[in-house]
Protein backbone atom coordinates (compact mmCIF):
# COMPACT_ATOMS: atom_id res chain seq x y z
CA UNK A 1 0.00 0.00 0.00
CA UNK A 2 1.26 3.41 -0.85
CA UNK A 3 1.08 6.14 1.71
CA UNK A 4 -1.66 8.65 0.99
CA UNK A 5 -3.52 11.47 2.64
CA UNK A 6 -6.50 10.10 4.59
CA UNK A 7 -9.16 8.94 2.17
CA UNK A 8 -12.75 9.91 2.81
CA UNK A 9 -14.20 6.45 2.74
CA UNK A 10 -11.88 4.67 5.07
CA UNK A 11 -14.40 4.37 7.86
CA UNK A 12 -15.16 0.70 8.32
CA UNK A 13 -18.84 -0.14 8.43
CA UNK A 14 -18.03 -3.46 10.00
CA UNK A 15 -16.21 -1.82 12.88
CA UNK A 16 -19.04 0.68 13.34
CA UNK A 17 -21.59 -2.11 13.50
CA UNK A 18 -19.46 -3.91 16.06
CA UNK A 19 -19.65 -0.81 18.25
CA UNK A 20 -16.03 0.24 17.81
CA UNK A 21 -15.87 3.62 19.51
CA UNK A 22 -12.61 4.67 17.91
CA UNK A 23 -14.14 4.10 14.50
CA UNK A 24 -17.23 6.08 15.46
CA UNK A 25 -14.98 8.91 16.63
CA UNK A 26 -13.18 8.80 13.30
CA UNK A 27 -16.45 9.01 11.40
CA UNK A 28 -17.50 11.97 13.51
CA UNK A 29 -14.14 13.64 13.06
CA UNK A 30 -14.36 13.25 9.28
CA UNK A 31 -17.94 14.34 8.70
CA UNK A 32 -18.98 16.69 11.48
CA UNK A 33 -17.47 19.74 9.84
CA UNK A 34 -19.10 19.31 6.40
CA UNK A 35 -22.43 18.32 7.95
CA UNK A 36 -22.38 21.31 10.27
CA UNK A 37 -21.59 23.59 7.36
CA UNK A 38 -24.39 22.06 5.32
CA UNK A 39 -26.87 22.70 8.13
CA UNK A 40 -25.62 26.22 8.64
CA UNK A 41 -25.91 27.11 4.97
CA UNK A 42 -29.27 25.44 4.55
CA UNK A 43 -30.89 26.79 7.69
CA UNK A 44 -28.99 30.00 8.37
CA UNK A 45 -28.81 29.46 12.09
CA UNK A 46 -26.01 28.10 14.25
CA UNK A 47 -28.46 26.55 16.69
CA UNK A 48 -30.30 24.72 13.91
CA UNK A 49 -26.99 23.61 12.41
CA UNK A 50 -25.95 22.19 15.77
CA UNK A 51 -29.27 20.36 16.14
CA UNK A 52 -28.92 18.88 12.67
CA UNK A 53 -25.38 17.78 13.44
CA UNK A 54 -26.40 16.06 16.67
CA UNK A 55 -29.52 14.46 15.23
CA UNK A 56 -27.65 13.18 12.20
CA UNK A 57 -25.10 11.27 14.23
CA UNK A 58 -27.64 10.09 16.81
CA UNK A 59 -29.87 8.73 14.06
CA UNK A 60 -26.93 7.23 12.24
CA UNK A 61 -25.90 5.44 15.38
CA UNK A 62 -29.41 4.15 15.99
CA UNK A 63 -29.83 2.84 12.45
CA UNK A 64 -26.34 1.58 11.74
CA UNK A 65 -27.40 -2.07 12.00
CA UNK A 66 -29.97 -1.58 9.24
CA UNK A 67 -27.54 0.18 6.93
CA UNK A 68 -26.43 -2.28 4.30
CA UNK A 69 -23.63 -0.23 2.89
CA UNK A 70 -25.04 0.03 -0.60
CA UNK A 71 -24.03 3.67 -0.67
CA UNK A 72 -20.93 5.08 0.93
CA UNK A 73 -21.02 6.06 4.56
CA UNK A 74 -20.69 9.71 3.66
CA UNK A 75 -23.68 9.60 1.30
CA UNK A 76 -25.69 7.82 3.95
CA UNK A 77 -24.82 10.49 6.52
CA UNK A 78 -25.63 13.28 4.13
CA UNK A 79 -28.97 11.65 3.39
CA UNK A 80 -29.84 11.56 7.09
CA UNK A 81 -28.67 15.15 7.49
CA UNK A 82 -30.70 16.33 4.48
CA UNK A 83 -33.82 14.66 5.88
CA UNK A 84 -33.29 16.49 9.15
CA UNK A 85 -32.74 19.75 7.32
CA UNK A 86 -35.89 19.42 5.24
CA UNK A 87 -37.89 18.54 8.37
CA UNK A 88 -36.62 21.68 10.02
CA UNK A 89 -37.38 23.76 6.94
CA UNK A 90 -40.93 22.44 6.83
CA UNK A 91 -41.40 23.28 10.48
CA UNK A 92 -40.10 26.78 9.93
CA UNK A 93 -41.92 27.50 6.72
CA UNK A 94 -44.95 25.22 6.59
CA UNK A 95 -46.51 27.41 3.92
CA UNK A 96 -43.71 27.05 1.45
CA UNK A 97 -44.67 24.65 -1.30
CA UNK A 98 -42.35 22.46 -3.20
CA UNK A 99 -39.25 22.25 -1.09
CA UNK A 100 -38.18 19.44 -3.36
CA UNK A 101 -38.27 21.53 -6.51
CA UNK A 102 -39.21 18.80 -8.96
CA UNK A 103 -41.56 21.09 -10.81
CA UNK A 104 -38.79 23.31 -12.10
CA UNK A 105 -36.28 20.68 -13.18
CA UNK A 106 -37.56 20.58 -16.73
CA UNK A 107 -37.35 24.32 -17.20
CA UNK A 108 -34.54 25.71 -19.27
CA UNK A 109 -31.97 27.73 -17.37
CA UNK A 110 -32.79 31.38 -17.31
CA UNK A 111 -30.95 33.47 -19.86
CA UNK A 112 -28.23 35.61 -18.24
CA UNK A 113 -29.28 39.22 -17.83
CA UNK A 114 -26.23 40.97 -16.42
CA UNK A 115 -23.47 41.05 -19.01
CA UNK A 116 -20.72 43.00 -17.29
CA UNK A 117 -17.22 41.66 -17.15
CA UNK A 118 -16.23 42.43 -13.58
CA UNK A 119 -13.44 39.86 -13.47
CA UNK A 120 -10.79 42.55 -13.94
CA UNK A 121 -11.70 44.41 -10.76
CA UNK A 122 -8.79 44.66 -8.32
CA UNK A 123 -8.42 41.85 -5.81
CA UNK A 124 -9.46 43.99 -2.83
CA UNK A 125 -12.73 44.83 -4.56
CA UNK A 126 -13.35 41.20 -5.43
CA UNK A 127 -12.92 39.83 -1.93
CA UNK A 128 -13.75 41.74 1.19
CA UNK A 129 -16.34 41.72 3.95
CA UNK A 130 -18.98 43.30 1.76
CA UNK A 131 -18.50 40.70 -0.98
CA UNK A 132 -18.74 37.92 1.59
CA UNK A 133 -21.99 39.33 2.85
CA UNK A 134 -23.36 39.69 -0.67
CA UNK A 135 -22.38 36.12 -1.38
CA UNK A 136 -24.06 34.71 1.75
CA UNK A 137 -27.20 36.63 0.99
CA UNK A 138 -27.20 35.34 -2.57
CA UNK A 139 -26.84 31.76 -1.34
CA UNK A 140 -29.65 32.29 1.18
CA UNK A 141 -31.88 33.51 -1.62
CA UNK A 142 -31.57 30.25 -3.54
CA UNK A 143 -34.55 27.95 -3.13
CA UNK A 144 -33.89 24.98 -0.83
CA UNK A 145 -33.93 22.67 -3.85
CA UNK A 146 -31.17 24.62 -5.58
CA UNK A 147 -29.29 25.45 -2.42
CA UNK A 148 -29.02 21.84 -1.29
CA UNK A 149 -27.51 20.74 -4.61
CA UNK A 150 -25.21 23.72 -4.72
CA UNK A 151 -23.84 23.15 -1.21
CA UNK A 152 -23.33 19.43 -1.60
CA UNK A 153 -21.71 19.72 -5.02
CA UNK A 154 -19.83 22.97 -4.91
CA UNK A 155 -19.06 23.42 -1.25
CA UNK A 156 -18.86 19.90 0.12
CA UNK A 157 -17.46 18.56 -3.14
CA UNK A 158 -19.69 15.52 -3.51
CA UNK A 159 -19.86 13.92 -6.94
CA UNK A 160 -22.98 14.18 -9.08
CA UNK A 161 -23.91 10.63 -8.14
CA UNK A 162 -23.32 11.15 -4.41
CA UNK A 163 -25.38 14.33 -4.47
CA UNK A 164 -28.19 12.56 -6.30
CA UNK A 165 -28.14 9.71 -3.76
CA UNK A 166 -28.03 12.03 -0.77
CA UNK A 167 -31.02 14.00 -2.03
CA UNK A 168 -32.96 11.17 -3.62
CA UNK A 169 -33.10 12.90 -7.00
CA UNK A 170 -31.78 11.98 -10.45
CA UNK A 171 -28.31 12.86 -11.65
CA UNK A 172 -29.89 14.93 -14.41
CA UNK A 173 -31.73 16.96 -11.78
CA UNK A 174 -28.47 17.51 -9.90
CA UNK A 175 -26.87 18.90 -13.04
CA UNK A 176 -29.69 21.26 -13.95
CA UNK A 177 -30.08 22.48 -10.38
CA UNK A 178 -26.37 23.11 -10.01
CA UNK A 179 -26.32 25.11 -13.21
CA UNK A 180 -29.33 27.17 -12.18
CA UNK A 181 -27.89 27.82 -8.74
CA UNK A 182 -24.56 28.92 -10.16
CA UNK A 183 -26.20 31.15 -12.76
CA UNK A 184 -28.35 32.77 -10.12
CA UNK A 185 -25.33 33.48 -7.92
CA UNK A 186 -23.46 34.87 -10.91
CA UNK A 187 -26.40 37.13 -11.62
CA UNK A 188 -26.52 38.46 -8.06
CA UNK A 189 -22.78 39.02 -7.88
CA UNK A 190 -22.84 40.74 -11.26
CA UNK A 191 -25.47 43.18 -10.03
CA UNK A 192 -23.34 43.90 -6.99
CA UNK A 193 -20.06 44.28 -8.91
CA UNK A 194 -21.63 46.40 -11.63
CA UNK A 195 -21.80 49.20 -9.06
CA UNK A 196 -18.08 48.85 -8.41
CA UNK A 197 -17.02 49.13 -12.01
CA UNK A 198 -15.06 52.25 -12.92
CA UNK B 1 -26.06 28.01 -41.38
CA UNK B 2 -25.44 29.33 -37.92
CA UNK B 3 -28.10 30.30 -35.46
CA UNK B 4 -26.34 32.52 -32.96
CA UNK B 5 -29.33 32.61 -30.61
CA UNK B 6 -29.57 28.89 -30.48
CA UNK B 7 -25.87 28.54 -29.90
CA UNK B 8 -26.02 30.80 -26.86
CA UNK B 9 -28.86 28.74 -25.44
CA UNK B 10 -26.99 25.52 -26.12
CA UNK B 11 -23.87 26.85 -24.50
CA UNK B 12 -25.87 27.85 -21.46
CA UNK B 13 -27.10 24.29 -21.02
CA UNK B 14 -23.60 22.84 -20.87
CA UNK B 15 -21.97 25.77 -19.11
CA UNK B 16 -21.53 24.10 -15.73
CA UNK B 17 -19.86 21.09 -17.23
CA UNK B 18 -17.75 23.29 -19.44
CA UNK B 19 -16.30 25.32 -16.57
CA UNK B 20 -15.80 22.14 -14.56
CA UNK B 21 -13.85 20.65 -17.45
CA UNK B 22 -16.26 17.73 -17.75
CA UNK B 23 -17.03 18.01 -21.45
CA UNK B 24 -15.53 16.04 -24.30
CA UNK B 25 -12.80 17.64 -26.42
CA UNK B 26 -15.19 18.02 -29.33
CA UNK B 27 -17.84 19.81 -27.31
CA UNK B 28 -15.23 22.06 -25.73
CA UNK B 29 -13.91 23.01 -29.14
CA UNK B 30 -17.42 23.79 -30.31
CA UNK B 31 -18.04 25.99 -27.32
CA UNK B 32 -14.72 27.76 -27.73
CA UNK B 33 -15.54 28.50 -31.36
CA UNK B 34 -18.77 30.09 -30.22
CA UNK B 35 -17.01 32.05 -27.49
CA UNK B 36 -14.61 33.55 -30.01
CA UNK B 37 -17.44 35.25 -31.80
CA UNK B 38 -19.86 35.88 -28.95
CA UNK B 39 -18.86 38.53 -26.47
CA UNK B 40 -21.86 38.02 -24.20
CA UNK B 41 -21.22 34.35 -23.67
CA UNK B 42 -17.57 35.10 -23.06
CA UNK B 43 -18.52 37.45 -20.25
CA UNK B 44 -20.93 34.91 -18.81
CA UNK B 45 -18.24 32.22 -18.82
CA UNK B 46 -15.65 34.52 -17.24
CA UNK B 47 -17.92 35.81 -14.53
CA UNK B 48 -19.31 32.36 -13.79
CA UNK B 49 -15.79 31.03 -13.33
CA UNK B 50 -14.96 33.93 -11.06
CA UNK B 51 -18.17 33.43 -9.10
CA UNK B 52 -17.27 29.80 -8.41
CA UNK B 53 -13.77 30.87 -7.50
CA UNK B 54 -15.05 33.44 -5.02
CA UNK B 55 -17.51 31.25 -3.20
CA UNK B 56 -14.94 28.53 -2.85
CA UNK B 57 -12.78 31.06 -1.02
CA UNK B 58 -15.61 32.13 1.26
CA UNK B 59 -16.75 28.60 1.96
CA UNK B 60 -13.76 27.72 4.08
CA UNK B 61 -14.54 30.35 6.64
CA UNK B 62 -17.39 28.65 8.48
CA UNK B 63 -15.81 26.71 11.25
CA UNK B 64 -17.41 24.25 13.53
CA UNK B 65 -17.22 25.74 17.05
CA UNK B 66 -15.22 23.69 19.52
CA UNK B 67 -18.04 23.74 22.07
CA UNK B 68 -20.45 22.21 19.54
CA UNK B 69 -17.95 19.51 18.76
CA UNK B 70 -17.46 18.74 22.44
CA UNK B 71 -21.19 18.41 23.09
CA UNK B 72 -21.47 16.03 20.18
CA UNK B 73 -18.65 13.83 21.44
CA UNK B 74 -20.20 13.67 24.88
CA UNK B 75 -23.63 12.88 23.51
CA UNK B 76 -22.19 10.03 21.47
CA UNK B 77 -20.16 8.77 24.41
CA UNK B 78 -16.88 9.17 22.60
CA UNK B 79 -15.47 12.04 24.64
CA UNK B 80 -12.28 10.05 25.22
CA UNK B 81 -11.47 10.61 21.59
CA UNK B 82 -11.78 14.38 21.68
CA UNK B 83 -8.61 15.55 20.07
CA UNK B 84 -9.19 19.23 19.78
ZN1 LIG C 1 -23.33 33.30 -27.24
Amino acid sequence: MTEKAPVKNEVSLEALKAGDKAELARMVELYSEPIYRLGLKMLGSEQDAEDVLQETFMKALRSIQQFEGRSSISTWLYRIAMNEIFLTLRKKKPMEESLDGYDSDSEEPEKPKEIIDWCCLPENELMNAEVRKTMSQAIEKLSPALRSVFILRDMNHLSVKETADALGISEAAVKTRLLRARLQLREDLSVYFSHKMP
Amino acid sequence: MTHPQRNCQELLASLSEYVDGDLSKELCAEIERHLEECHDCQVVVNTLRKTIDLYRQVELEDELPKSVMQKLYFRLNIEDYLSR
